[in-house]
This record gives structure tokens, C-alpha cells and sequence, in this order.
């Protein structure tokens, strides 16, 4: 073969997946039982490697079990000095704050307006520009039980059983229940579902899901729903401000929530702005790369919104456990970590090791699939390892096209297929090897089913919260999250805001956590980080401070 | 790993940034090549995976007279490569209430007269690196053809290299979401089963069934969870 992006000894393993194809394609691998699933939890998940978990020692979730990563960046001080914030001058004074520019932002500003907030008395404050979000690469689907044969019900169940039971309830009940009417709204919107003649949507199923209620817009569903979210917030001529962070929140005399600090990334000086109710919809923490995994999460994924909240007195719930999404691409290098969607499995492709060999069930919830796969690899010694050291095992969808008709592929999966095209891959025609990669924030900040955190007029939603998902979310779980969750935080700080009366505005909790950090002789950087770091040390050794220049 | 450093070393390969030369290793892509170079970004980066659009990028080759458009997180890197990047397409787009529109053949130069324009020259097609026909969508916009408009732009992540390269100077992006929401609020049906769904659910008919499995302990949900019948595909 010319120019082969597989090096010889993949493209035997390769050789091997074609020849069993065809016995393989009517055989479906059992379910793990309720004990295996365990065993292979125990034994396979990073989420139980002791050695990688710290409990926080200090603030208002002190003993919260931690991945080391978080810990790092919680137990630290402020990037801001409050000493040099003056708070007599404000920049903004805004009814509503909304920090973060993703789909539950704005589905918080667009559900405001709706319900009475003016739209020019919002501001969307974002750290890049207005949609750059996780919600513009989910790709496989979005959750509602919609059909004749759903209810939220059996949603619930799924989703309950899927978390292993960890679940806050409440949040659960109104992740399902609000569903319909979230997809209803999109459509309305003029969002470009999968459909039939008839406007029935499409639907599959997802891993663990036992109905079919993933609705899509072919593999773009988080950019479609993003697309149009963002085109909405324009048409309301809702006010952003792009490439400026927020860094701290500030509180009140009275001990509530009352706006931010942001970080202007041009000029480096900070922002003040004063709210009577803040929504926090920073998203999660893909970009920390939790115990080394690449990850498919956007740049800006860095827990800053929990960081924030966190010094502001707002618990935080659930952090022991991370997703990994079982299908991350392992190779070629230069995507590496990229997402291969949930929907190629449902689809038919099948998971195999070196040998073309199926070894579970395709769909289970995703950290058992992971799990299982990382089993293969490093347990059994089953996976290939690529030229650059990254295990993996063949995701062979070939398979869907030899299913469903030539075709399937390229029309259902056309990111997908441009993504591996782009670096000689031909995923049509050859499987395409993927590992685990770290993908979604499974814990965060605490709130309730209105969005409230524990802290008067802060509010949160999306992935920055724990909770609803349990220990493990399903797929299509998040775009309906951001959605649900945008959308109650847009009505809950509407009837909010008339009653708010707010203080004398300080940053004192900030200079009481740096104390604490004093106390407790902590040497971690500075955070929020807001981006992750990826220059090497040396160039790192060679740095000039540069503050003079500003 | 999405870190700049692996443990194969590649050789090197020389990129011009501003006419300055740099060495990268010839595996990365244009933005991990900047990483490698020590820089931190927060400008032109964004998903680092194609589907976002911030990452806009134009270069040349080596020799070779033309200029070509790429996404900086899915282009590799080529010796002689001289780059800059574009991270922000200016664009008026216009505001409407999707409510109060029509999808109506004339809508789309209404809001877009600029459309007629177009000089069918195809760069913004050349330009696109999601290899979306983009003049074919804008002459279907202009016909008003929003169905052929909406499904053809489907995929566009609005990076704004076409809009960039175009001499009449649409914003073809813009013209590009406004056919899609057209198409999907009055020319895709209604999804019946769903306003039905609406119905029930706002009427309170699952309230009961949800607060009872909220009560159910572990135990019980353990039992009703194990009991589910999946399906079939």
C-alpha cells in the first residue's frame, strides 16, 4: 500500500480484524453482570487507584476525596491579589452574570430574557469567544424520552442505575423530566435534527441506555446546537465580553455573591463586575489531564468555575470520580485523545483486540467499556501500542457500512471521517484505534434542582456541577444537561434578581482563603490556571517576566 | 496525549512565522508546533479538534504561488511553511426573530442582498476547510433553495476563511446558519410524537412515577435497573 498511514506491525493486526469480520458480524458479546462490573471497576478504573486521590484538607468540602490534579489547583492561592481589586469603581453593574460562554450560558441568558431580565442588563463573560465550549464537540446526541415507547421514567431509571446509584435525585428527576420540552425548544429554534419525512426524529441508543432516545444532528449535535444557541444570543444583542476570564467572584457584607472579577487578556487588568445573581457555567476539567490521559475536551477546560466557587464557600460534591469515554483516538498521534462518538458503537462497530478478537459488550455504560478496555490492554496484554507509546485496540467501522450499506459511514459520520482523513486514516475502509480518554467532569459544584448553590445569588449549571450524573454519566446526558440546567438557571435568577439587595462589595473570603493556604504551608501555584500549560520547561527556565511591558 | 513532546523524535522541518525561521518537528500540527515553540496560547485556539473554527490559519508552501486555508489543530506542519493566523472573522451579521421569518424564497437576500454578488469564482469553496461546496450554498441561497442551502452548510464550523477570501465579500457563514434555522423551524415537520410528549409531561403525567422511583432506595432501584429489557437495535 502507498503512503500507509499504519506502520507494518498495525497493519497485520489489521490483516487479522478483516479476515474475522465476517464471522463476527452477526455476534453480540453478552452483558457484564452486576459482579463483573464491580471486578473490573476495583480493578481497571483510574477512579480507584488510592494513590492518585487526595481529600481536601481545608475550605468548605474539606475531607471531599479529590483526584491529585484537582487538589493542586483548589488547595492553592488566588491568582488575584484582592489587596490590588478596587471595588469602589465597577466596570459593569449588571442584574444577571453569566461566566462562561458555552450552551448552558446561554441557554441561562436566552431562558432570563424569557422570563422577564432585560437583555441589556446581562453580560456573558467568556475566556475565549462566545460558544467556544465543550458543547460545540459533543458530537453523538442528546437524551429525551420522547418516544411512544419512552418515558422519563424509564430515563430516570437508566440514568440512576447507569450513575451506580449516586445520583442526587432531584437533579435527576429534572434532567429527564425537562428533556422533551429542551428538544422541543431546539426544534423550534430551528435546530437541524436527524429526521424522517414525517419530522420524526431519529433516535439510537446510547451505552446503557434501554430505549432509543439519542436524537442527533448527524455527528455535529453539540455544534448545531451551539451554532444556534450563539446565533440566538447575537439576535438578542445580549451583551459579551470576550477573551476575559473570570478569575474571582465577589461576595458581599452580607456574605452573598455579588459579581466578578474578570481578567482582560489583552490589556492583563481586571474587570469588575457587580450582579445580583451570577451563573456559573464554566464547564469541567479535561484539560488538567487527570492522572496523564489525553483528553477531548476543549482548552479551556480547566475547573475555574468550581475553583471560584469553591473560595466563594460553594461546596463541591462528587469529585472522586471522572469520566473516561471509553473511544478516545489512540492513533495517529496528532489526534490523539480526540473523540471517536459513542454512536460509531451504536452503530454496530464492535471493539476488538490485537487479534480481532470481540471481548465485551460494545455499549456498556461508558467507565465500564472503559474500564473493560483498559483491562485488554494493560491486564492482558491484548492491545497494540503505536509508535509514540499510546496503547489502543481496534474500533472496527468498517463494520457499519458492511451493516447498514455503503455509505453509512460518510453520511453519519462525515466530522469523524474528515477528523482521520485529514491524517491518512481512512476509517471507511480500515478500523482506527482508540483508547479511553479523559472526557467529562462526573462531580462539582453542588446545587440544587433550581441550579441555587449553598451561596445566596450563585448559581450554576452544566458540567461544572456534581450530581446529576452519579458516578458515571450516560452518553447524550450532557447536551441534554447544559440545556435543562441552562435553561432553570435562566428562570430561577429571574424570579431571583427583583429581591436581591446587595452589600458592600468585598473580596475579604479571597484574602481569608490565601490565609488558610499560609496555614496550611501550601506550595501549589497560583489558580484558576485558565489554561493548560503545555510549553516545555526549557523554554519555561529561559522567561523574562514581562509586567514591565504592560 | 495532546502534550508537544513524544518519545519517537522526528526530524525537523523549518516553518516562517512573521519572517522568522523556526524549527518544529515535521509530526505536529500547526498548533502544536507553536506549543512546541514555548508558547502559551489564547488567541487562535479553541477544541483543538475541528469543530469550533478558531483556529483559522493561512500559509504558503515552498515554491509555490498560491494561498492555502487550514484549521492550525488539523494541519500538519510542512517544511517552508510560512504561516499566520486569523482568528477572528469580522462580520455583520444580521439580527431577525426566528418567529417572525419565512421561508420564503426571497428571505435569504433580504437579509443577505450581498449574495447576489457572488462571482461563482469557488474560492470560498477552496478556502473551506471542512470541504463544504460553499459556493454551491450561496447560489442556493441566491436561487432560495434554503433546503440545498441549510443541508450543503450543514457542517460549517464558521471559522470565516471563506468570508476571508471572498471577493464579493459575503459572509457566507452567516448566510449559512440563517438557511439552516429556516430550514429546521419551517421546512423540516414537526415532530408530532414530541409536542405530544410536551403535552403530557407539563400536564404532570410522569409526576408520580418519577417521585416514587425517588423514594426507592438503592436496593429497589438496583432490582428495577437489573430488571430493564433493553430494546433491540
Amino acid at each position: 500500500m502507498v503512503n500507509d498511514p499504519y506502520p507494518d506491525y498495525m497493519r497485520e493486526s489489521i490483516k487479522i480484524v478483516e479476515k474475522t469480520r465476517e464471522k463476527r458480524l452477526k455476534v453480540t458479546m453478552d452483558h457484564c453482570s452486576p459482579d463483573e462490573i464491580d471486578d473490573v471497576l476495583n480493578n481497571y478504573h483510574p477512579d480507584f487507584i488510592k494513590a492518585q486521590k487526595a481529600s481536601l484538607r481545608f475550605g468548605v468540602s474539606k475531607g471531599e476525596v479529590v483526584p491529585l490534579e484537582v487538589a493542586k489547583i483548589i488547595e492553592t492561592k488566588s491568582v488575584l491579589d484582592p489587596k490590588k481589586v478596587d471595588l469602589n469603581k465597577i466596570d459593569f453593574v449588571v442584574d444577571l452574570l453569566i461566566i462562561g460562554g458555552g450552551g448552558a450560558g446561554a441557554n441561562a441568558a436566552l431562558w432570563a430574557i424569557k422570563n422577564g431580565v432585560k437583555a441589556e442588563n446581562i453580560l456573558i463573560a467568556t475566556k475565549l469567544r462566545m460558544g467556544d465550549s465543550n458543547t460545540t464537540m459533543a458530537q453523538g446526541g442528546i437524551q429525551a424520552a420522547v418516544r411512544e415507547v419512552d418515558s422519563p421514567a424509564i430515563h430516570y431509571l437508566d440514568a440512576i442505575g447507569g450513575g451506580h446509584y449516586e445520583n442526587d435525585p432531584p437533579l435527576t428527576r429534572r434532567l429527564v423530566r425537562d428533556a422533551p420540552l429542551l428538544l422541543q425548544w431546539y426544534e423550534k429554534l430551528g435546530m437541524m435534527f436527524d429526521k424522517f419525512d414525517d419530522g420524526t426524529m431519529d433516535a439510537i441508543h446510547g451505552g446503557g441506555t434501554s430505549r432509543k432516545r439519542m436524537h442527533f444532528a448527524k455527528d455535529f449535535t453539540g455544534a448545531e446546537i451551539m451554532k444556534t444557541l450563539r446565533d440566538e444570543v447575537f439576535n438578542k444583542e445580549i451583551p459579551i465580553i470576550e477573551f476575559s476570564p473570570a478569575v474571582e467572584l465577589i461576595k458581599d457584607d452580607k456574605g452573598q455573591v455579588a459579581g466578578a472579577v474578570l481578567l482582560n487578556l489583552d490589556s492583563k487588568e481586571y474587570i469588575t463586575v457587580k450582579a445580583k445573581a451570577t451563573v456559573v457555567t464554566t464547564g469541567g476539567f479535561g484539560r488538567l489531564h487527570i492522572q496523564g490521559f489525553p483528553t477531548s475536551n476543549h482548552y479551556g477546560a480547566t475547573f475555574d468555575g468550581c475553583v471560584m466557587g469553591y473560595r466563594a464557600g460553594a461546596p463541591l460534591k462528587l469529585m472522586k470520580s471522572v469520566q473516561y469515554h471509553p473511544t478516545g483516538a489512540a492513533f495517529p498521534e496528532q489526534i490523539v485523545g480526540l473523540l471517536v462518538t459513542e454512536k460509531v458503537r451504536g452503530k454496530g462497530a464492535q471493539v476488538l483486540n490485537k487479534n480481532g478478537e470481540q471481548f465485551c459488550f460494545p455499549l456498556e455504560t461508558r467507565d465500564v467499556e472503559a474500564s473493560l478496555i483498559i483491562r485488554e490492554c494493560g491486564g492482558r496484554n491484548n492491545g497494540l501500542v503505536t509508535p509514540s507509546g499510546q496503547p489502543g485496540l481496534w474500533l472496527d467501522s468498517p463494520l457499519i457500512d458492511q451493516i447498514h450499506g455503503e455509505g453509512t459511514i460518510a453520511k453519519n459520520f462525515a466530522a469523524m471521517v474528515r477528523q482521520f482523513e485529514r491524517f491518512g486514516v481512512n476509517m471507511i475502509e480500515d478500523p482506527i484505534l482508540i483508547y479511553p480518554t479523559l472526557h467529562y467532569q462526573n462531580g462539582g459544584l453542588a446545587i440544587d434542582e433550581n441550579t441555587a448553590t449553598a451561596v445566596k445569588n450563585l448559581y450554576a449549571a452544566g458540567e461544572v456541577c456534581g450530581g446529576t450524573h452519579g458516578s458515571n454519566r450516560l452518553m447524550g446526558n450532557s447536551l441534554l444537561e447544559i440545556s435543562v440546567f441552562g435553561r432553570a438557571a435562566g428562570i430561577t435568577t429571574a424570579k431571583s434578581i427583583p429581591k436581591v439587595s446587595l452589600g458592600k462589595l468585598t473580596l475579604d473570603h479571597i484574602t481569608k482563603y490565601n490565609a488558610l493556604c499560609d496555614e496550611h504551608k501550601v506550595k501549589n501555584p497560583p489558580s484558576p490556571i485558565l489554561f493548560p500549560d503545555y510549553s516545555r520547561q526549557e523554554h519555561k527556565d529561559r522567561i523574562i517576566p514581562t509586567n514591565f511591558l504592560v | 496525549m495532546d502534550k508537544t513532546t513524544t518519545e519517537v523524535t522526528y526530524e525537523k522541518v523549518k516553518i516562517i512565522v512573521a519572517n522568522t525561521e523556526f524549527e518544529v518537528p515535521s509530526n505536529l500540527t500547526i498548533m502544536k508546533a507553536f506549543e512546541y515553540l514555548g508558547w502559551r496560547l489564547d488567541r487562535g485556539v479553541g477544541c483543538r479538534g475541528g469543530f469550533c473554527g478558531a483556529c483559522s490559519t493561512i500559509y504558503r508552501l515552498k515554491g509555490d504561488h498560491k494561498l492555502y486555508t487550514g484549521l492550525a489543530c488539523a494541519t500538519k506542519v510542512e517544511d517552508g511553511m510560512i504561516v499566520a493566523q486569523i482568528p477572528i472573522s469580522p462580520a455583520n451579521k444580521k439580527l431577525y426573530d426566528i418567529e417572525s421569518l419565512k421561508a420564503v424564497p426571497n428571505t435569504m437576500l433580504e437579509f443577505y442582498p450581498e449574495i447576489a454578488r457572488c462571482i461563482s469564482c469557488n474560492t470560498c469553496t477552496k478556502a473551506c476547510p471542512m470541504d463544504i461546496e460553499v459556493m454551491d450554498y450561496v447560489q442556493a441561497a441566491l436561487r432560495g433553495d434554503i433546503a440545498l442551502a441549510a443541508t450543503l452548510s450543514f457542517d460549517c464550523i464558521m471559522c470565516g476563511l471563506c468570508a476571508t477570501r471572498c471577493p464579493a465579500e459575503i459572509t457566507q457563514f452567516n448566510v449559512g446558519v440563517l438557511a439552516r434555522r429556516l430550514y429546521g423551524r419551517y421546512i423540516q415537520p414537526e415532530y408530532k410524537q414530541m409536542t405530544k410528549r410536551v403535552k403530557e409531561i407539563e400536564k404532570g403525567k410522569y409526576d408520580a412515577e418519577l417521585e416514587k422511583l425517588m423514594k426507592t432506595d438503592k436496593k429497589g432501584l438496583a432490582k428495577l435497573y437489573a430488571e430493564r429489557v433493553r430494546e433491540k437495535a
